[in-house]
């Protein structure tokens, strides 16, 4: 598997600020990356750094083997999807799509069917002649996705592209978006900070905190496995409990996330199952999100929340609760 | 939410444009009366020897003339690379006395003529400068600057940074990023502003008393012909050539801007 992208030891600091601290981060030829984490978390400074907006303090940085570090944006075989979309509007879409090649110093013959089959790919065929402003909302991240694509890079890099479009548009848009690099084969390098994008859409992802990578992996490894709370807590949501609790209901005797679908909800009279770990408290709160009810008890001062299906249960708020989960489901973490 | 205004509110408005404008019909008036030593009003009578008169017998308007329009083109150009310049500087860094360094920018056009005049001139002796149509042009460019400067930055604000790293991203260079993208962003800014600008330098008469030594410019000439008791409609006939050079640039600049946003800058 050939590396595309190599960040080792990357680190950009404006001022005392680190932005981006000693990141060290491999993304495969023909890989789904998304770069995932809160706002000035340092996942767009990274992204920039390997367009070449930026700059790195320290650290080395390849494209396909070659040093960027240094290189101006328009010397390296990479593209942008900004964040803003960036269309030019005083040219025509289509003058937008065919941006990348005039400069190339295409004629205008070449670069005309090319822009149009790019504006195909994103089902904007026969929009070229609009201007950027007669555009919808839906349609601008597609013309912005022809106008990187039509240089085909050999990397395309999304800065939260689908975060000004509204819930439906962006799940139409992350579904094509994962068939469209399926079918092209290329590194896509997707920033985020929808968890639930990321874990839909990647093959791997870096979830970063103040500057730094905290953890890194397939969806299902850091949903599954978090190690720590700042991960168990961002991707998706969890019930972090401290090693004394853990240990006291049979777990490891470490800090543990059990993710709240994990867990079955009793009354306080119906005993649980042999080798269930269980733990009784009053209930504080319900509640109802449609598929499911969350459900929130006090055992103890620590705070647990379940997540079951609508109507599966009901309680009284102060009515005690027994919740109930199988001990495969603790994950012990390595930092609280 | 309209409220009707009062009569006496109607009266008033209608007294201070009338106040405003009738003096400018007066120039044109004027322009045609048969009396030639003093304004007296209603002419005696009406001709148009004047505009000959001008044309044939008054070899002493084309000199003032053609030094103001010297004077303003190069203002003008002055203007458009510096402004242009100092807008995108300030634009773009970020820097400890950005703010400062903006207002002295903008200063120029709010300090009164006068002093900069008088500032001017005495920086000139100091440097031992002799006064030349290159004074001229400097004392003008202290404020031509300032217009075209506060028209691009207006520009630069609204047009988003990322289109520019955009186009490095999509392969271009420096030069080609502000020939295909900056340049079409700021092309209107900088039509309105060179405008005011060349409008602006044209008629300015206090600074050029200070830096202008011996030569006259247009409207000094025009000054110095209120004096003289001998062809006096020729000067009117002269300040409807004036009006005309320095009202259509501004209506223009006007018209440019008017669907982009209005731009600060036009008070001088």
């Amino acid at each position: 598997m050939t590396t595309a992208v190599s960040l080792q030891q990357v680190s950009r600091h404006f001022g005392p600020v680190r932005a981006v601290d000693n990141v060290t981060l491999d993304i495969a030829e023909g890989e789904f990356f998304a770069l995932l984490g809160p706002s000035g978390s340092g996942k767009t400074t990274c992204l920039r750094l390997i367009a070449g907006f930026d700059q790195p303090t320290s650290g080395h940085i390849e494209i396909f083997g070659e040093t960027a570090e240094g290189l101006p944006p328009y010397k390296r075989n990479v593209n942008t999807v900004f964040q803003d979309y960036a269309l030019f509007p005083h040219m025509t879409v289509a003058q937008n799509v065919a941006y990348g090649l005039m400069i190339k110093g295409l004629a205008r013959t070449e670069r005309e069917p090319k822009a149009e089959a790019a504006l195909a790919m994103v089902k904007l065929s026969g929009f070229g002649s609009r201007r950027p402003s007669q555009l919808s909302g839906g349609q601008r991240p597609r013309v912005a996705l022809a106008r990187a694509l039509v240089n085909q890079p050999k990397v395309l890099l999304l800065d939260e592209p689908l975060g000004a479009l509204d819930l439906k548009l962006r799940e139409q848009m992350q579904e094509e978006l994962k068939a469209l690099q399926k079918q092209l084969g290329i590194s896509f390098v997707f920033v985020t900070h929808d968890q639930g994008e990321a874990l839909s859409m990647a093959d791997r992802v870096a979830i970063f905190n103040e500057g730094r990578i905290v953890q890194a992996g397939t969806p299902a490894d850091v949903y599954e496995r978090p190690r720590s709370r700042f991960v168990a807590d961002f991707v998706g949501s969890s019930n972090v409990m401290s090693p004394g609790f853990s240990a006291a209901h049979g777990g490891p005797n470490a800090w543990t996330s059990l993710r709240p679908e994990k867990i079955s909800v009793l009354k306080a009279t119906q005993a649980p199952g042999t080798g269930l770990g269980s733990a009784d408290g009053p209930v504080i709160a319900m509640h109802y999100q449609g598929a499911v009810t969350r459900i929130v008890i006090m055992a103890g001062d620590t705070r647990l929340t379940a997540a079951i299906a609508a109507g599966a249960a009901h309680f009284a708020e102060g009515e005690t609760a027994r919740l109930v989960w199988s001990k495969d489901s603790l994950v012990a973490m390595e930092s609280p | 939410m309209r409220s009707e205004a009062g009569v006496g509110l109607k009266l008033g408005a209608a007294a201070g444009l009338l106040f405003l404008h009738l003096p400018l019909v007066l120039i044109f008036v004027y322009a045609f009366t048969t009396e030639e030593k003093s304004y007296q009003f209603p002419p005696p009578g009406y001709t148009t020897r004047w505009f000959s008169a001008a044309w044939f017998d008054r070899p002493d308007i084309w000199p003032p003339l053609i030094l103001s329009l010297k004077v303003a083109l190069i203002a003008t150009v002055l203007a458009l690379i510096f402004g242009t310049l100092a807008a995108a500087a300030l634009h773009r860094a970020r820097f400890y006395g950005r703010d400062s360094i903006s207002l002295l920018f903008i200063l120029p056009i709010a300090l009164p003529g006068i002093i900069t005049g008088i500032a001017l001139r005495s920086a000139f002796d100091i440097m031992g400068l002799p006064f030349s149509t290159w004074t001229i042009v400097l004392g003008h460019a202290t404020f031509t600057i300032v217009v075209v400067y506060n028209n691009v930055l207006a520009r630069f604000r609204r047009t988003s940074q990322s289109m520019i790293e955009a186009s490095m991203d999509l392969g271009a260079n420096g030069p080609q990023t502000f020939r295909h993208v900056i340049l079409p962003q700021i092309a209107s800014a900088l039509l309105a502003g060179g405008m005011l600008a060349f409008a602006l330098s044209f008629d300015e008469v206090i600074v050029t008393t200070f830096t202008a030594g011996q030569q006259s410019t247009l409207p000094i000439w025009m000054l110095n012909e209120l004096l003289r008791p001998r062809q006096r409609p020729v000067t009117n006939v002269v300040a409807i050539i004036v009006i005309a050079v320095t009202f259509l640039p501004i209506l223009a600049a006007y018209f440019v801007t008017r669907e982009g946003e209005h731009t600060a800058g036009s008070g001088k």
